[in-house]
């Protein structure tokens, strides 16, 4: 089958832009990786896209152009940019398009998300008695997974003093300001055992990515085009442990990244040995802790020695979220995952300045949503 | 807990001197959830125990938006648990009449009922000393 590439990135800069809508981000975004690619609006066979709260993907056609295109809009929560990257892959995979748009906005209001649960299929009184917060799923994951693994807290401050210091070398991130590990550590507890620095903040942001058949790339001229070696999209097997749960099955399951990077790695032929820059869903800082292991890049409970010895900093051996993940960018929920793709890319073009990983030439992203979904892909160059 | 209060859902929580949750077991699988689904011609209703052990916690430390939440404005961190019910299931649950630096994975603790917001509602707290039993209901008969 036809191999696909990435052959254009482009990318808003993440945080708060007062005054620009998400859809605006998302134009913004699709223009740059056009002017990127070299290649034209009306070029595109088919594109995939979507938000969760900064309205439909395929209106961008009024200010990118009605060339008559088939536009799909993708909702899949905070894995609708991943969703939206498998469709593009596919589509190419599938032959039916040359060229393909994969693009994610969004903008949220501040604060943390409020769901109501009847959306969710859930009693009112789950909502009503406060059981229904995201917050509290990501600290009663962690605090089972430290218990059971012997991670400590100073762990979790790690985690969130590296994605600061990363994030002030990346100029499309939000925070600015490396934070040292006692202000992350003193700093007000939202949910045991996570301080206010160990949780991303809903933001706004938008990426887009053309992707294209390894054919196509070669007539463009494109000399090394990054390929995408696998883009897998998984749901959640019996057992796992997800948000807005009231109850838990006592017989525990895998999650959905754990399948889900189990098929990225057979679809391309590698292992977890062989990448070398990740960047891994970091809701908060416990998530990035429990996803290296879920994607397979170490055996529970050895993250307590690699942030010790900053094994996933940027020059370790296994640099993770280069870009401050979401920690220092945010979560725009429809544009998270692709940030992550767009980061790798750039890594693998050298362009990546300050927070270049030196010869990097696999990479790795995995993003992860409610309610259970996870979407991971590996590029090559 | 007074009687008179209106139960925060119906199907929740047994009435009686010792309530107990409500959980719904598959009948094809045997695996219980809560609360009980709705759907009756797939789920059976059953009592789950009454004691367990805290499987995880946390402690919510700012206050839910309202809608959904109804607790008061005058707001008070409060600890949350998920409580393995031996046989059973895992439960998520308020916790009651624990200190929050005393919260650790496994604590023993029981089901009590509260008042939330007028509503009779449900918590665990904890285990009574010298009642070592696993509860009745369904402990060791489920899947």
């Amino acid at each position: 089958m036809t191999e696909v590439c990435i052959i254009g990135a482009g990318i808003h800069p993440f945080g708060r832009t007062d005054g620009v809508s998400g859809l605006q981000q998302g134009v913004f975004a699709v223009r740059q990786a056009l002017a990127d690619a070299g290649v034209e609006w009306p070029d595109m066979d088919i594109a995939y896209g979507g938000s969760s709260a900064a309205g439909n993907a395929d209106i961008m056609v009024n200010d990118l152009g009605l060339t008559g295109l088939p536009f799909i809009n993708v909702a899949n929560g905070c894995a609708t940019g991943g969703s939206a990257l498998y469709g593009a892959y596919a589509s190419i995979k599938a032959g039916q398009a040359d060229l393909a748009l994969a693009v994610g906005f969004d903008k949220h209001p501040r604060g943390a998300f409020d769901p109501r649960p009847s959306d969710w299929g859930l009693p009112d009184w789950y909502g009503e008695t406060g059981l229904m917060l995201t917050t509290q799923f990501f600290a009663l994951k962690l605090r089972r997974y430290m218990e059971q693994f012997g991670i400590s807290p100073v762990t979790l401050g790690r985690v969130a003093e590296k994605a600061f210091e990363n994030g002030a070398l990346a100029p499309h991130s939000w925070r600015k300001q490396p934070v040292d590990l006692d202000t992350i550590m003193n700093a007000q507890m939202v949910n045991d055992p996570l301080t206010k620095f160990m949780f991303c903040a809903p933001a706004e942001g938008a990426v887009g990515l053309i992707l294209a058949s390894a054919k196509k790339a070669r007539e463009l001229g494109i000399a090394a085009p990054v390929t995408l070696k696998a883009a897998t999209v998984r749901t959640r097997p019996p057992g796992s442990f997800e948000v807005f749960s009231p109850s838990l099955d006592i017989d525990r399951g895998p999650s959905p990244t754990v399948i889900a990077a189990k098929a990225a790695f057979e679809a391309a032929g590698l292992g977890p040995g062989d990448i070398d820059v990740a960047q891994l869903q970091d809701t908060e800082s416990g998530a990035e802790i429990m996803h290296m292991a879920e994607n397979g890049f170490c055996a529970d409970g050895e993250q307590e020695q690699w942030l010790a010895e900053g094994r996933t900093g940027l020059g370790g051996k296994l640099p993770v979220n280069t870009d401050g993940g979401c920690l220092a960018c945010g979560e725009p929920i429809g544009a998270s995952g692709l940030r992550q793709v767009y980061e790798n890319v750039v890594q693998l073009q050298g362009r990546a300045g300050a927070r270049q990983v030196e010869g990097a030439r696999t990479a790795y992203s995995h993003v992860y949503g409610a309610p259970g979904l996870s979407a991971v892909t590996i590029l090559q160059r | 807990m007074p009687e008179m209060l209106a139960d925060i859902a119906e199907g929740l929580l047994t009435h009686g001197a010792a309530p107990a949750l409500i959980g719904g077991r598959d009948r094809s699988t045997g695996r219980i959830v809560f609360p009980c689904p709705a759907d009756a011609e797939r789920f059976e209703a059953v009592e789950l125990p009454r004691e367990g052990r805290i499987w995880s916690w946390t402690v919510q430390r700012f206050r839910p938006k309202s809608p959904p939440y109804t607790g008061p404005e005058a707001f008070e961190p409060y600890a949350i648990a998920y409580v393995e019910l031996l046989g059973a299931t895992i439960v998520e649950t308020r916790l009651a009449g624990f200190a929050f630096d005393a919260l650790k994975v496994g604590l023993p603790c029981q089901l009590v009922t509260e008042d939330f917001a007028g509503k009779r509602s449900y918590a665990f707290g904890p285990a009574e000393a010298g009642d070592g039993s696993r509860g009745d209901g369904i402990a060791g008969e489920g899947a």
